[in-house]
């Protein structure tokens, strides 16, 4: 399927940027008519996403530079959030439900599954410097 | 995010305002705790009928004043979530531990 429209954001990790983020994100897949539980559905994984590059990948620090860039096709969103922080260790582990690293904070450790039940599929890499989640969602 | 809470008889309700994220989360948990500390009741529930967006921040939020609340052997409810809110409550299991009237 073509590319028929793509857009880049860039942000600080700073946690008042997230409601932003999931916003433009959201904004941007209305384009290709999805329904409102389906941009509910992007909002949150986003939301995820972006929530695990500031808390694990900038430690919380504040800043540090996430990217978001979306592809839009005629029926599917593809967003990759990347970030350029410490990196998974273990992806795979990272990726269990309940798993968190942070003991402080009353983490779920839930930001991953909820990626993969409102998105139709979850992709993750990661090395020190350079984290890649890219998620899709189809309208159709 | 704005907090607001009120008495239903012995009931102590929080009404949620705007959207739980890692942004508010530390303001909800802040102001949950001063009024579950400050108050008696016999047990809370949470209003999240203008709780427009929630992620899994926001569980562990929920998880954290579940805690607080069965250490004080007070129980608590969800009423009034929208679809969206709905949803994360039912694939996190958290209506497991707490109900929904």
């Amino acid at each position: 399927m073509s590319t028929t429209n793509k857009m880049t954001l860039t942000i600080e990790a700073k946690s008042q940027n997230e409601s932003f983020a999931r916003s433009v994100v959201a904004a941007f897949f209305i384009q290709i008519n999805p329904t409102l539980e389906q941009v509910e559905d992007i909002k949150t994984a986003v939301s995820e996403a972006v929530t695990n590059c500031i808390v694990h990948a900038y430690d919380g620090a504040q800043q540090g530079e996430i990217r978001i860039a979306c592809v839009l096709t005629e029926d599917t969103i593809t967003v990759e959030i990347c970030d350029f922080g410490k990196g998974i260790e273990n992806v795979e582990q990272a990726m269990k439900p309940f798993y968190t690293t942070v003991a402080t904070g009353e983490r779920s450790g839930m930001g991953f599954t909820v990626m993969q039940a409102f998105c139709d599929s979850v992709n993750v890499t990661s090395q020190k410097g350079l984290t890649v989640v890219k998620l899709t969602k189809k309208v159709a | 995010m704005e907090l607001y809470t009120n008495f239903e008889g012995s009931t102590m309700i929080f009404s949620l305002v705007g959207e739980l994220d890692e942004h508010s989360a530390s303001f909800v948990r802040r102001k949950m705790d001063e009024y579950i500390e400050n108050n008696d009741f016999d047990a809370v529930v949470l209003d999240l009928n203008k709780l427009s967006f929630m992620d899994s921040t926001g569980i562990g939020v929920v998880i954290g004043r579940y805690k607080l609340l069965q250490k004080k052997r007070k129980k608590m409810y969800v009423r009034n979530p929208s679809a969206t809110v709905d949803k994360i409550f039912n694939m996190s299991g958290m209506y497991g531990i707490i109900s929904k009237i």
